[in-house]
């Protein structure tokens, strides 16, 4: 902990650190006394987001500098404190929820109004709980308050992912809940208390905390707990709760199902791996290497499944959500090569895919807004009548793909040059493939919402969509749409030009652990 | 000669089976509290017989007799207080019954077993 | 007066309880109760800060010291249940106002009340007594006025119920009645210390049966599995107030004495190194846990749901206990209390649901989340931390039981652990989904319980929340506990 200062000069940054949740939880309670003022409580949402960015944004400097302000909230188990701590991956991640929350709170205001969604206290109220927890995430200083928060965030998104209230969402409800929570209490919680006994800590510190503690079996076994455990994650066979968590309302699916809990997920293994192992003690180990298997397999299979939804011309959030197993586990196999150059890919991965793929779902949310389109079939021509959304859906896709001018090129860039640094041509494999499968799955719905004429109108409803058959008597979506989706994928490109920020707190990372 | 010198033992594992037979085979209510008195009287008699010195008289104090072995009154004092125990346990069960036999007409426990499972939680 | 505190614990509610009886104006009784409680309470806190500061207490009855007259003995272990048991008298009486009042009448209230204090009284004084005779009587004293609070309930089942319980619970103290007299054959002591002394070196057959028939006795008022039958139809057709003081405080008592007997009086080598107590109940624990809790998800009826989820429970505390070493017994004695706190405001919210809606089925909660949102709330608060999620008690819980099962290697028994949390999960969104996904069909117009109720319940939700955030009081002293016990430090 520095005595410096960080917010306005006053504040210590571990009680920023602090305020960055207190700030959302704040924000939650005032939207829940606001049920009937719909406009106030929209207008407090985006206060809310607003603030919380401007606190987590003061922290960069300190920790730029070196910095790594903490805080110590309580003290449940003897010896292992609920403890706050900002590092540069956290203050990354944090960054990129933060930011991202402003632009879907606009968004949602759209989307919610747009379709005339029940429940939107509850929802908007959920939703920053969601951001608390993520923030909580973010910030752990240990193990134990990483997990507290990542119970917290499963926990805050159920209403959000159940809330259609129909038989359906139940189901993916009781999916969701069930996957999420018992990997992490059966795994997660189970490798955690492990190492408490082992190490006799479970702090964050770098270059790892089991070093010499465990060997062989031991680690490859405990680091396999760790990454199913992170259910979150989504690696193979864990994934199954992210495609059912698509019945969720578009913003949800963008932020929480994109960004905010699929990272808390690999962030989560990223910061073990770096923190609680060390990249050192994890590339010296034989036992762990199956991790870039795992996570190679995922990528592949869960672009298969991709591509296998676009031949069928059927959903397309659905097809998206496979596209983020694929590219949550990008940053695994990153994190799998033990690599600095591939940690730093890691982390740019996190920020990179976060704006490409929160813009991929608001277009979809856009579409479905305004023309209650749900199946790629129905894109045919769309481009035409809603340009900006494609515009912005054919920006995010270049990032996926890791295509120039997309934030995308650069972490898999670093993630490549970590690979050949690792000289693991497993994974330069697996990567030049699936550049290939990400190519051979969104090319084909940008090409046909540009290019194809549209099908006449009058056609019956074939069934397979969520809600009504698509019309065509649309234009463009709602303002506060569009507006988001391109300030998303305006920021997907300025990353590529402008990657300071992020390429610096990946530094940092690389750094701290060296 | 030894097993046989320990007869008071013996009586006392006797009846302790022969009330622990009746309260677990029997259906009838009351019938099992009849078990569950004979199980608890066995358990007093074993009690009373440990206190008993072999030659030992009643533990009163008469004076010019030092010499003389008493009987350990402890088990005796010990076993009051379990006679008044298991007469209240006793009061207890049967006033159950009563309020059973009022409740449900009938007082054997498969019939009313059976009534209570008809209805379904 | 401070002097006497290990005699007050018991008199107080023991002399209070004939007056509450006699009482007849309206709400008189409930407010005798109310005071007898607190006051227990308030030694209660009392006596666990004087061993804190002063160690071990003794306090002999009527001035006749040890081997002659009967003997208090105030310890770490038993203060700490002592504050346990003491404490949820003082949050359920409150409660029982409105809910004794809806579901046993006015008539009937004083002598619930009186019954309430005289089980309160039996479990305080199974816990302060340091004679093992003594501790007899407590047990038949609480479990007699138990057999009666449990006749009370509103339904006919509850007399059944309470009758299969009485011939349980009778074979269970006869049994523990059997090993005090062979205890009291081979050493002629039935004081505890002495008996702890004095057995070592006596030994034998009939130690060795005396201990079996302990072990057996005091399971079944355990409800330890297999021997749980009894439980789960006394727990669901009492009145809520009872089952609400019963399950937080009945079972407890019983893994106190559990406790007590074999880790004071027969001393761990013997217990567990001689008798290989470990290897009987580790296993049953094990069973308690998965068996029962897969029962729970079966139920229909919330409270017998959450009967079974005691029986897992008890097999949680059992499952520390037998692990020996200072952290498992530190878990055991964390749940003893953690535990206290989860259920008992679980089952004062489904009381609070049988006030306004006169049924606890799950259908009966069907759309509840909307009309009674605390009730509710309180549900899934003390839900979750049933589960074990992080901030609440059941979390530090799970956290020990785990880590001591990992200390002793044996992996199997943390991941049973873990998956009766998973079980857990199942039974406890049963009725999170029913309450808050399903519509209300009832014709009646149901609103929120009224405060009287919702408050303990809360205190209860924010206890469990509170001693999940900051431990170290609960753990500190059950640590403390568990190496007195083991024998480890002062």
């Amino acid at each position: 902990m520095t005595g410096e200062t960080a917010f306005l000069g006053v504040v210590p940054g571990g009680v920023t650190a602090l305020l960055a949740i207190l700030v959302p939880l704040v924000g939650a309670l005032i939207i829940g006394t606001l049920t009937h003022r719909p406009n106030l409580r929209e207008t407090a949402t985006l206060v809310t987001a607003g603030v919380l960015f401007c606190f987590v944004l003061s922290l960069l400097p300190e920790v730029l500098a070196g910095g790594r302000p903490g805080i110590t909230l309580a003290e449940p188990l003897p010896g292992i404190p609920i403890y706050l701590e900002v590092e540069p991956l956290g203050l990354l991640f944090a960054l990129v929820a933060s930011s991202l929350w402003i632009v879907t709170s606009l968004y949602s205001i759209g989307y919610m109004r747009g379709n005339q969604e029940k429940h939107q206290t509850r929802f908007y109220l959920c939703f920053a709980l969601a951001i608390a927890s993520a923030m909580g995430i973010a910030f752990a200083g240990n193990l134990v308050t990483l997990f507290t928060f990542y119970e917290l965030l499963t926990l805050s998104t159920y209403p959000l992912v159940t809330h259609k209230g129909t038989q359906e969402a139940m189901k993916a409800g009781r999916l969701y809940l069930g996957l999420l929570i018992s990997t992490s209490v059966g795994l997660l919680l189970l490798a955690i208390i492990w190492t408490a006994q082992v190490a006799g800590t479970v702090d964050f510190r770098p270059g790892g905390i089991l070093d010499g503690n465990v060997t062989g079996a031991a680690a490859g076994l405990l680091l396999l707990l760790y990454t199913y455990g992170m259910g979150k994650a989504a690696i193979m066979p864990v994934h199954r709760w992210l495609p059912a968590a698509m019945v969720a309302p578009t913003p949800v699916s963008a932020l929480l199902h994109a960004v905010a809990v699929v990272k808390a997920g690999v962030f989560g293994i990223v910061k073990v791996a770096v923190y609680v192992f060390g990249l050192d003690f994890l590339a010296r180990e034989s036992a762990t290497g199956w991790l870039v298997y795992a996570s190679g397999f995922t990528i592949l299979a869960a672009s298969i499944v991709a591509l296998r939804i676009l031949k069928n011309q059927g959903n397309l959030k659905r097809l998206l959500a496979y596209s983020t197993v694929s590219q949550l586990s990008y940053v695994v196999l990153a994190t799998a090569l033990y690599s600095p150059l591939a940690a730093a890919g890691a982390a740019l991965h996190i920020v990179a895919h976060a704006f490409g793929k929160i813009t991929l779902f608001f277009a979809a949310g856009s579409v479905y807004t305004t023309a209650r389109k749900t199946e790629i079939r129905q894109f045919r021509g769309i481009g035409r009548r809603m340009p900006w959304t494609m515009g912005a859906f054919a920006v995010g896709t270049l990032s996926m793909i890791g295509l120039p001018p997309a934030a995308g090129f650069i972490s898999k860039w670093y993630v490549l040059l970590g690979a050949f640094q690792a000289e693991h041509m497993v994974a330069v494999g697996v990567l030049v493939i699936s550049t290939l499968l990400n190519a051979a799955y969104f090319g084909p719905i940008v090409y046909m919402a540009f290019f194809q004429d549209e099908e006449p109108a009058a056609q019956p409803y074939l069934g397979g969509g969520n809600d009504l058959p698509g019309s065509h008597g649309h234009g463009e979506a709602p303002l506060p749409v569009v507006v988001a989706l391109t300030i998303t994928a305006a920021m997907t490109i300025l990353i590529f030009f402008f990657p300071d920020v992020p390429l610096a707190l990946a530094q940092a990372l690389v750094e701290g652990v060296r | 000669m030894r097993v046989l010198g320990l007869y008071n033992y013996w009586i006392f594992i006797f009846l302790m089976m022969v009330g622990f037979y009746i309260l677990i085979s029997r259906r009838n209510l009351v019938k099992k509290i009849l078990g569950l008195n004979i199980f608890q009287t066995s358990v007093f008699i074993f009690y009373i017989s440990m206190g008993k010195i072999t030659g030992g008289t009643a533990p009163i104090l008469v004076e010019g007799a030092e010499a003389v072995v008493y009987s350990n009154p402890l088990p005796h004092v010990l076993i009051l207080t379990a006679i008044v125990v298991g007469v209240s346990t006793t009061a207890v069960a049967l006033a159950l019954v009563v309020r059973i036999k009022e409740a449900y007409g009938t007082i054997e426990g498969d019939e009313i077993s059976a009534m209570d499972n008809q209805i379904p939680f | 007066m401070l002097n006497h505190l290990p005699i007050l614990q018991v008199i107080v509610p023991l002399m209070v309880a004939p007056i509450a009886a006699l009482v007849r104006r309206r709400g008189g009784a409930w407010l005798l109760a109310v005071f007898a409680t607190w006051t227990s309470l308030g030694i209660a806190i009392l006596l666990l800060r004087q061993v804190l500061d002063g160690g071990t207490i003794i306090y002999s009855l009527g001035g006749w010291a040890a081997p002659w007259g009967i003997e208090y003995r105030v310890d770490m272990v038993s203060a700490y249940v002592l504050v346990i048991v003491a404490g949820v008298g003082a949050i359920v009486t409150p409660y029982a106002l409105m809910s004794v009042r809806r579901e046993v009448g006015v008539k009937q209230a004083p002598l619930l009340y009186s019954a309430l204090l005289l089980c309160l009284t039996g479990l305080l004084g199974i816990t302060i007594t340091g004679d093992v005779f003594n501790l007899f009587v407590f047990l038949e004293i609480s479990s007699i006025s138990a057999y009666a609070l449990i006749a009370m309930g509103p339904d006919r089942r509850a007399l059944h119920a309470a009758y299969k319980y009485l011939i349980m619970g009778s074979i269970g103290a006869t049994f523990i009645v059997i090993g005090i007299g062979m205890l009291y054959i081979m050493t002629g002591t039935l004081n505890m210390a002495d008996l702890a002394v004095r057995l070592p070196s006596v030994g034998g057959r009939t130690v060795s049966v005396a201990f079996a028939f302990l072990a057996v006795g005091i399971s079944l008022k355990l409800a330890l599995f297999p021997l749980h039958a009894w439980l789960p139809d006394a727990y669901t057709y009492a009145p809520s107030t009872v089952t609400a003081f019963l399950a937080s405080t009945a079972t407890k008592v019983a893994v106190y004495m559990l406790v007590r007997v074999f880790f004071t009086v027969f001393g761990i080598a013997f217990s567990f190194q001689t008798m290989n107590l470990d290897r009987v109940l580790l296993p049953l624990a094990l069973l308690a846990i998965l068996s029962a809790s897969v029962t729970a998800i079966y139920q229909k009826n919330v409270k017998r749901l959450l009967a079974y989820s005691s029986v897992a429970q008890v097999g949680y505390m059992i499952l520390g206990i037998s692990l020996a070493s200072v952290t498992g017994l530190t878990a055991g004695l964390i749940h003893l209390f953690n535990h206290a706190l989860m259920k008992g405001a679980l089952f004062m919210a489904v009381g609070a649901v049988m006030y306004q809606v006169g049924s606890v089925r799950i259908e009966a909660m069907n759309g509840l989340g909307r009309r009674m949102p605390w009730t509710m709330a309180a549900f899934v608060a003390a839900g979750l931390s049933l589960i074990g999620i992080p901030l609440t008690v059941g979390f530090i819980s799970k956290w020990f039981l785990v880590l001591a099962a990992v200390e002793k290697g044996m992996w199997l028994v943390a991941v049973a652990v873990l998956v009766g949390s998973l079980l857990a999960i199942v039974y406890v969104w049963k009725v999170v989904e029913a309450a808050y996904f399903r519509q209300y069909v009832g014709s009646l117009e149901v609103r929120e319980a009224p405060l009287s109720l919702l408050l303990p319940t809360w205190v209860l939700v924010l206890a469990s929340v509170y001693f999940g955030v900051d431990a170290s009081l609960t753990a500190g002293v059950a640590r403390m506990a568990a190496e007195f016990l083991m024998g480890v430090a002062p």
